[in-house]
């Protein structure tokens, strides 16, 4: 339980900002700015923060879709950043992505068992046993055997949604990036998926990169929580001290805004003025300063640094140093 | 009580095709008194924004029809006024806003060309005095730079900045009465927050009804007077918000509550709500949440519940509660 199966390192994802006719780099977009953290054998690290901060991003260059601008990027042992071709094709199966939204990443022209089975026959398994196993898991994420021969549109969101895990979980990955998951779905939908998740956890002995701008829902799924905020890992704590004892500005405001199903005892609510700063042109200093209700002097000119200052509890923040 | 503001008595809206009779809003009542904010809450597909484009008469046509009922607005039917008539109404005594503004917002129109035109239309005013209101209702609804923002474009602002804007449109002739759909969905929280704050604003500082349509019970807890549930195009719970929660009672209206994760407790195990909602094209007899009932006993399926009242006030479509 306490060995890391994912290591990432001062991650950085620049995309370059483009202008004229020779399309000349004016600036930067910086998506994920310097963010490090682990995630341990069998366990579920969920982000959260508000669009546009960083998490798919983040999710993109783990599973090796995307290219990191620096950073490293170690799984099961292996610095993976730089693996290419049969290398990375090997490591590949070992993590696996599911979507917000699975219609998108359907083929919609396939049928399901296809759609499973793909990775499947790419790996080498013939056709026998990928249906074999197609159907052990159609069955095991809670749809028919006969649902293979049906096609995406023929099925709920939150069908669709099982098919995504089905195929995610063909080739016995070791670790699942969930973005947005959840996010498209109502919530008796959204909570039979997430029970679904934590059971298909235990039983193939799964880790879990939980992202999701849905607090709650991140709570329920999560051992640890991070916060990100505009590419800066903010908060990266314990669910339990994360929740109950919020140490990050940011993270106490998001927390307090998120309205909770209940009439008694509400929290008061810090309302935080304006919107989040572009990513192109991040304010100096703390990246969440021009939004503080505590901002100090240096925070405009400093950049915090990610430190602990609790067990199992790490802020970037001023304020604790 | 008071007479109040809005009344629906038994509104039916049904998509009639060759094939198909899509009983979207199957006779609903439902009442606003002035100066309340009165919650409709429902998965997708429940009948909740046919409900309000019927109050606007803006069902989709062809196929979207209103074949009975009687919408009383102000001591007037609505469903008998003419086009004329009710374009005075639009936009004036009502109106309306949406979780995506650009279906309000025409993109080739400056943001002062949309807000004066409302004026124009309902009001006698030169275009300065409507230019200068227009500049005011934007400074009110928090949107800075409010003097050159009526000269840019839509695309130009953020999307918390277009709900804004949205607002003080729908907002600039001082409605009676203000129905909002999904206004928040689409936001991040931090936002979210702020526009719910603006909502509440509106009511004290313009005495305006406000008509909420959400399928988020903590956005229901932070706004609600009174609380409609639908369900399958029915309202199966109707109830001042505190005994909505203090004291749920529809099956269904419990599983939505128990189906929800929570910031602040822990929860082992969520409830899910088994199975899907029902096709609007072909409800079963009986109640229709008889197929996911955890109470459902035979008699269910037979006989359709009458909404009736278990408590003053409280109305519950269930004959075993
Ligand atoms: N391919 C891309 N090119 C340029 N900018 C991008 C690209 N992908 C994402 N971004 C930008 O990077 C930032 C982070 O995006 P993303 O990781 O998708 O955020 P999140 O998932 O938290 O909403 C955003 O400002 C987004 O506009
Ligand atoms: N243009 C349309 N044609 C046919 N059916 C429609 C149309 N729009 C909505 N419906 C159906 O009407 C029902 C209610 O839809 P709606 O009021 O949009 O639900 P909600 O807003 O609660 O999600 C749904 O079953 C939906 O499929
Ligand atoms: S470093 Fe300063 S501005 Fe940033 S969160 Fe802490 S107090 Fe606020
Ligand atoms: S009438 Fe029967 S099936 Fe319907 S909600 Fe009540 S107990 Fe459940
Ligand atoms: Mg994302
Ligand atoms: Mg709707």
């Amino acid at each position: 339980m306490s060995e890391n199966l994912l290591e990432v390192r001062n991650l950085k994802k620049y995309f370059p900002i483009t202008a004229g006719l020779l399309r000349r780099t004016v600036g930067h977009v910086k998506a994920v700015d310097d963010v490090s953290f682990t995630v341990r054998t069998g366990e579920t690290l969920g982000i959260v923060g508000e669009s546009g901060c960083g998490k798919s991003t983040t999710g993109r260059m783990i599973m090796r879709v995307l290219e990191p601008t620096s950073g490293e990027i170690v799984f099961d042992g292996q610095d993976i950043t730089k693996l290419r071709g049969k290398e990375l094709r090997a490591v590949r199966p070992k993590f696996q992505m599911v979507f917000q939204d699975p219609y998108a990443s359907l083929n919609p022209k396939m049928g399901i068992e296809e759609i499973i089975a793909e990775p499947l026959i790419v790996n080498g398994v013939n056709r026998k046993q990928a249906t074999e196993r197609v159907i052990h898991l159609l069955e095991r994420v809670g749809l028919r055997a006969d649902d293979r021969n049906r096609y995406p549109h023929e099925f709920s969101g939150g069908q669709r949604q099982r098919i995504g895990i089905a195929r995610a979980l063909a080739l016995n990955p070791k670790l699942i990036v969930a973005d947005e998951a959840v996010s498209a779905l109502d919530v008796s939908i959204q909570s039979q998926i997430l029970n679904l998740m934590m059971d298909l956890k235990k039983e193939f002995n799964l880790s879990y990169i939980f992202i999701s701008h849905n607090l709650a829902v991140v709570r329920h799924i999560s051992d640890r929580v991070g916060v990100m905020y505009l590419g800066h890992m903010v908060e990266l704590a314990d669910k339990r001290s994360l929740y109950a004892d919020p140490r990050h500005p940011y993270t106490e405001a998001l927390l307090s805004a998120a309205p909770e199903p209940k009439r008694q005892g509400r929290r008061e609510r810090i309302i935080l003025q304006g919107d989040v700063p572009s990513p192109a042109n991040p304010p100096k200093g703390c990246p969440f300063h021009t939004r503080c209700p505590k901002v100090m002097d240096i925070c405009k000119v400093e950049r915090p640094a990610l430190k602990q200052v609790a067990p199992n509890h790490l802020v970037a923040c001023h304020l604790y140093n | 009580m008071a007479e109040p503001l809005l009344a629906i008595k038994n509104l039916k809206t049904y998509f009639i095709s060759k094939d198909a009779e899509v009983r979207a809003v199957d006779g609903i009542d439902i009442e606003v008194q002035p100066r309340q904010v009165v919650c409709i809450v429902g998965e997708s597909g429940c009948g909740k924004s046919m409900t309000s484009l019927s109050i606007m008469r803006l069902v989709p046509k062809p196929k979207g029809k209103i074949v009975d009922g009687e919408i009383w607005f102000n001591g007037r039917d609505l469903l008998k006024l003419s086009e004329d008539e009710m374009t005075d109404v639009r936009g004036n005594e009502i109106s309306m806003i949406f979780q995506e503004p650009m279906t309000a917002l025409n993109p080739v129109l400056t943001i002062g060309e949309q807000i004066t035109e409302v004026l124009l239309r309902h009001r006698k005013m030169t275009k300065r005095q409507a230019l200068a209101k227009a500049i005011e209702m934007l400074q009110f609804v928090g949107v800075p730079r409010a003097s050159e923002i009526v000269h840019e474009y839509p695309h130009q602002l953020s999307g918390g900045m277009r709900q804004r804007v949205m607002i003080a449109m729908a907002m600039v002739c001082e409605p009676k009465l203000l129905i909002a759909d999904e206004p928040t969905t689409a936001l991040d929280v931090t936002i979210q927050a702020q526009v719910l704050e603006l909502m509440k604003k509106m009511r004290e500082d313009f005495n305006t009804s406000i008509i909420l349509i959400t399928h988020d019970l903590g956005v229901v807890a932070d706004m609600a007077d009174h609380v409609v549930v639908m369900y399958a195009g029915q309202v199966v719970e109707s109830t001042d918000a505190d005994s909505l929660f203090a004291e749920p009672t529809h099956p269904y209206t419990k599983g939505l509550l128990a189906s929800i994760p929570s910031l602040e407790e822990e929860k082992d195990v969520l409830y899910s709500i088994p199975g899907t909602v029902p096709d609007a094209a072909a409800f079963p007899k009986g109640c229709r949440f008889a197929d996911r009932c955890p109470i459902a006993q035979p008699s269910c399926r037979e006989k359709m519940p009458e909404l009736r009242e278990v408590k003053p006030g409280h109305l519950v479509r269930c004959d075993l509660v």
